[in-house]
This record gives structure tokens, sequence and C-alpha cells, in this order.
């Protein structure tokens, strides 16, 4: 920074000319008092001409040339013609290139407030948009399920394959933790209760018809909607920005069938293997605990081969498909109506997590009213 | 190891780019002066952007070292290496625009972390950069909400906010009209003029490389190694090598093959773009 602080004088010549004299290094941190002195001072009289004096600058930097626009632009406003042929070449450059296009005039409507975003009214309107865009998306991956297995539809088998290995396979590691894990939850939980009784032998009872009917399967849910789900969103909020959605709707293809539907099936053919083999860990789980207690691992099991019945079972395999269709829709349709830049693709992935939650554990809640209703 | 050039601004020296095993270019070696603009050139996919983003530190060379007034970047601590980026301003190939903030917000981010700037003086330098690239009045857009062009022009007030010494574009030109393209070229050229700035770009845009650069190095594929350098209409004109010739001359140049250039293209390994 230079000893000289930049500062400018305005001269009034006579009623209509004046002369802004500029002087000193008018550099970055330069403290220039601020244009609206200059802009009052130019009110006074009725000023039609302002020269510019540059000759006592010293270096300069933006910190000049936005202060010159500022000018520029006031005196446009105002009428006043402004010459600049004393300030240094390249300055006048600068200034040229700066006011070659004419400002755009702000907008009539001012940006509404952050807190309109919260009002009832718009709340409503979002999530009525979201049920309505959901059953119509729904409505398009039915007809394009009719199409595959009429046998005109354009989904492509590798497609199902990939998608199959990246919901199966690649998610047993972390399907594995949360199932054992959730198994012991579900065996202290219990364990502590039926100890009271005496009938701790019972826990096995309470873990494998707990993992069976709900816990393996909506923990693989909640798991799957978070690995698989929010993929599914980004994949396709990403294909959205680069214009591959565009693409493959020009090319004649409906992006349901050669996107999405591939993406669902694969969910669906994934989500009852993991469940079964989540259930399998859940009960395994329960009898680490159970053994901590001086359950014996045959007592443990003979009490599991007692409590397993069919029903149970089948209880938590069509829980499953449910709840794989319903995160693999809510990940592609988030992921499909995305917008295009990278804040919309986070967007979409957070909503395919969110909503895909929520419909799993309202299904759950309707699911277990109506197995209790018809008793199975 | 060669040393820089004394007087250069930027200095490769046997500079060898690789993803892996995978070599995109070895041994390049060349100068950029102070206020040079400075074009790579090179078929598609020869490594004209990797050579870019290995001159902003973004990839580390692979052998070799590209030193700023005589001084190493990759040899520098990470202090030294922050102090040195704070000099360039870079306009990447889709403009690099943060979609979550607005122009104002975009352009201000660099001055509110490195410059000595009030508030309300960084709007005033905002308003000057977006009205130096056309966009007066575009403050509180998104970068969504504007065009291309208008993103390339954005992008480039983000680069000069701070007055860089060193300015990198990638492919400014792409994708604009040629009225777009013509205006942004001079606004370089002026741009370069008024602050003595070395401009050093990526670009396919002939006219725009005849227009404003004055000296050049060419990438080839085949060989993957430079094979020529220095002031383009010179090289168009005068250059040894056939290809560089066609190159600057669409391939109407007075050699007889002309399908050079789509031959020479190296394939592009899935996952290293």
């Amino acid at each position: 920074m230079s000893d000289r602080n930049a500062a400018f004088k305005l001269v009034h010549s006579d009623d209509q000319n004046a002369i802004l004299t500029l002087s000193g290094a008018w550099l970055q941190g330069a403290r220039v008092q601020e244009f609206s002195v200059l802009s009052r001072e130019m009110q006074s009289g009725s000023l039609s001409h302002l020269t510019i004096d540059g000759s006592a600058l010293e270096e300069w930097d933006s910190t000049l040339m936005a202060f010159m626009l500022q000018c520029y632009n006031h005196c446009c406003e105002e009428g006043i013609t402004f010459d600049t042929r004393a300030l240094p070449a390249s300055a006048q450059k600068l200034l040229t290139l700066a006011t070659a296009v004419a400002p755009l005039k702000p907008s009539e409507s001012p940006r509404e407030h952050w807190l309109a975003k919260l009002s009832p009214r718009r709340l409503a309107n979002q999530s009525g948009d979201i049920i309505r865009q959901s059953l119509g998306f729904t409505g398009e991956v039915t007809i394009a399920l009719g199409r595959l297995v009429t046998g005109k539809s354009n989904t492509r088998f590798e497609d199902f394959r990939h998608f199959c290995y990246q919901a199966g396979p690649s998610a047993l590691g972390i399907i594995s933790l949360t199932s054992v894990l959730v198994g012991m939850i579900l065996a202290y939980l219990g364990a502590v209760q039926l100890q009271q009784f005496g009938a701790e032998v019972y826990v096995a009872n309470l873990v494998t018809i707990g993992v069976l009917r709900e816990m393996g399967v909506l923990m693989t849910a909640v798991v799957m909607a978070g690995r698989t789900g929010a993929a599914y969103a980004a994949q396709l909020g990403t294909m959205q920005t680069n214009e591959e959605i565009d693409a493959i709707t020009t090319l004649g293809i409906s992006p349901i069938e050669f996107l999405v539907v591939p993406r669902i099936l694969a969910l669906v053919v994934a989500m009852p293997l993991l469940t079964l083999y989540a259930d399998m860990l859940g009960i395994v789980g329960g009898g680490i605990v159970a053994g901590g207690m001086g359950i014996s691992p045959l007592q443990y099991l003979s009490q599991t081969e007692q409590a397993v019945a069919i029903h149970h079972l089948a209880v938590g395999l069509i829980k499953s498909v449910i709840f794989a269709v319903l995160i693999a829709v809510a990940g592609c349709r988030a992921g499909i109506n995305a917008g295009r830049s990278s804040a919309a693709v986070g967007q979409a992935a957070t909503e395919a997590v969110v909503t895909a939650v929520v419909y799993l554990i309202v299904a759950d809640a309707g699911l277990n009213i109506l197995f209790q209703a018809i008793k199975f | 190891m060669p040393s820089p050039a004394p007087e250069a601004h930027i200095s490769v020296r046997d500079l060898t780019m690789a993803y892996g095993d995978f070599v995109i270019q070895r041994e390049l070696t060349f100068d950029i002066a102070r206020g040079d603009i400075f074009v790579i050139m090179g078929g598609s996919g020869c490594g004209k952007s990797t050579l870019l983003r290995h001159m902003v530190g973004l990839l580390k060379p692979a052998a070799g070292d590209i030193y700023f007034s005589g001084r190493s970047f990759s040899g520098a601590s990470s202090e030294e290496q922050e102090t040195m980026r704070r000099r360039w301003g870079i306009s990447y190939q889709t403009g690099g625009m943060f979609s979550a903030m607005t122009l104002a917000e975009n352009v201000a981010l660099p001055l509110q972390l490195y410059a000595n700037y009030d508030k309300a003086e960084i709007a005033d330098i905002v308003a000057y950069k977006l009205a130096l690239v056309g966009l007066g009045g575009y403050q509180a857009y998104y970068p969504s909400e504007i065009s291309g062009g208008m993103l390339k022009r954005a992008a480039l007030a983000r680069a000069i906010a701070l007055d860089p010494e060193i300015l990198f574009f990638d492919e400014p030109s792409a994708g604009l009209d040629p009225i777009s393209s013509r205006l942004l070229d001079d606004l370089i050229l002026e741009l370069q003029q008024s602050t003595g700035a070395t401009v050093v770009m990526v670009t396919h845009e002939l006219a725009s490389i005849f227009a404003i650069s004055n000296n050049a190095v060419y990438l080839d594929a085949g060989s993957r190694t430079m094979i020529d350098y220095g002031n383009p209409v010179y090289l168009r004109d005068h250059s040894k090598q056939a290809i560089v010739r066609q190159f600057l001359t669409r391939g109407d140049g007075t050699d007889t093959d002309t399908d050079t250039d789509t031959d020479s293209e190296q394939p592009k390994r899935p996952g290293h773009e």
C-alpha cells in the first residue's frame, strides 16, 4: 500500500462544467471515500460535463476501475457527458470494455423473502406436486412393465444384470453388519423383560419372529434406501444434467423403459434375497447375546426351530418386494425429475432418501395392520 | 534436471504426464514469457486439457517440473503453492461456476477470501468485473439461469476477480457463436494489454489463435510429445511439421494426406477424464 492515499476532488469550474481530479495510489486496501460522497457533490449546480483528470494518479488496479464505472453509470443516468481522455490509456480501454454493454435493469419483481418458502400453502402445494408426480411416475412404470411383459420394451438385460450386482452382492457387507447388530439389540431388549419371568429361553422366539417379520426387512430397506435409492437418484440426476436423458428420449426410447425399469427390477430381485440373508444373520446376532446369558447354542437353535414358521418368513418377503418397489420408485422419480445443476442432483438424492423412508414406514404400518386383520 | 529460463514467466521442463502407466505426453519443454498470450494446440484427445491441469497444479507431473517465475510449483510447500495460486485466474471448460451461488457471490468469493476489501468495495468491484464481461446487472442471477455463453463470461469475471498475473483458459470460446467468441477474444486481448497478465489457453478456434496469440505449442497425439513451438502465424507458414501446418490451415495445407488428425486420436481409458 502506498503512503499517498487515494483521493478525489471535484472542482466546479463553472455552472455546467466540473473537473474530477484523481490522485494517489488506487490500490486494493486504499480507503477511498465512498462514491455516494461524490454523487452528492455532483448534485449541486446544473452539471452537464465532467472531465476526469488522472494526471496525479500513481498505481491503480480494479479499485479505480470500480469507482470509475460507478461514476460513468451515475453520469449516464443524470445525462452528464463524461470525458476520460486524461485517464491512463489502459484504464480508458478497460472502461470502454466495461461500458460496452448496457447493464441489465434489475427486474421489476424483487426476489421473495426466504421465509416465503415456508408458507403452509406453498408447502402443501409442493407435497401435492410430489404425490402427483409419484402417481404419474408409477403409472408410466406400470405401462413400461406391461410393454416388458409383451416383449415390446427397450429394456436391456445387461443393465438389469449390472444393477442386480450393484444392489445385491455389493451390499452384503453393510447388510451383514446391520442385521447382526439388530439381532443383538432385539435380544437385549427382550432378555431384560423375559428374565423377570425366568423365561430367558424365549429370547430365541422373540428374536426370530421380530427379525423375520419386521426388523430384518425394515433395516435392509432403510440401508438400501440410503445406499441404492440415493445412488439411483444421483445417477439419473447427473444423466439429466448431462443431457443423456434428452438423448435417450430423442432416440425414440422411453427413459422409463431404458433407465428406470432395469433399476426397479434389479432391486425387486435383490431385496428378498438380501432380506433372507439379513434374517439369518439377525438370528445369529440374537444367538450371540443369548449365549452370553447362559443359553446353550443347542437350546437356542431348537427354540428358534419351533419359532420359525413359513408365514413369518412370507410376511418379511412380501414386505421386501413392496419396499423394493417403493425405494426404487422414490429414487428414480427424484432423479428423473431433477433440475440441471449440481445442487439439483444433491437435492434429488436427499429427496429420494427422505421420500423412500417415509414411504417405507407408512407402508410398513399399513401392512402390519393388514396382516393383523387377516391374522397372517 | 535442467533449470528454468530466468526471464520466463512459466517454464515447463521435461514434463511427462501420465495416468498411472498410461503416458499422455512426455518430455515437454517450453517457456512462456511474461505478457504472452500462449496457446496449447493439438488434435482432440492429445492431452491439452491435461497439460493445463498440470500447469494449474490439479495434477502432479509424473516427471519433470513446471516453474513460475523460476520457482518450482510441485517442489513448493503447500503454503507457497497457495500464495502462487492466488496470483492465477482460471476459467474452466464448462465454467465451473458454483451453482448454489449467484453470479455476484461467485465473483465475490475470491475477493472475500484473499483480498483486503470491505463489503461495499467488494460489491463495487463485483459490479465492475461483471460489467467488464458484459454482464452488468446480472449480479442476482444463478448460473443455471443464464446461457452457456454468459456462463463462460461469468467464469472469466471470477477468474479476473483478483487481478491475476496469469490467466488460464480451457476452451474459452467452445460453444459460443462467432460474434460472442470474437468479443471474448477481444476481451481477453484487452485485459491482457491493460493488465499485462500472462494468458495461457487451450483452444481449437483457429481464428482466435491467429487473432490474439503470439506464442504456442503443438502437442502431437501420435508421438505423445510436443512437435513444434512458436508464433502460430509463423508455424502456419513455416513449420517443418506437416501436421502442424495442416492443423493451422484446417487441413487445406500443401500436403496431400489429410486424415492425420483423426487417426492420431488417442483412446481415452475409462475413468480418466
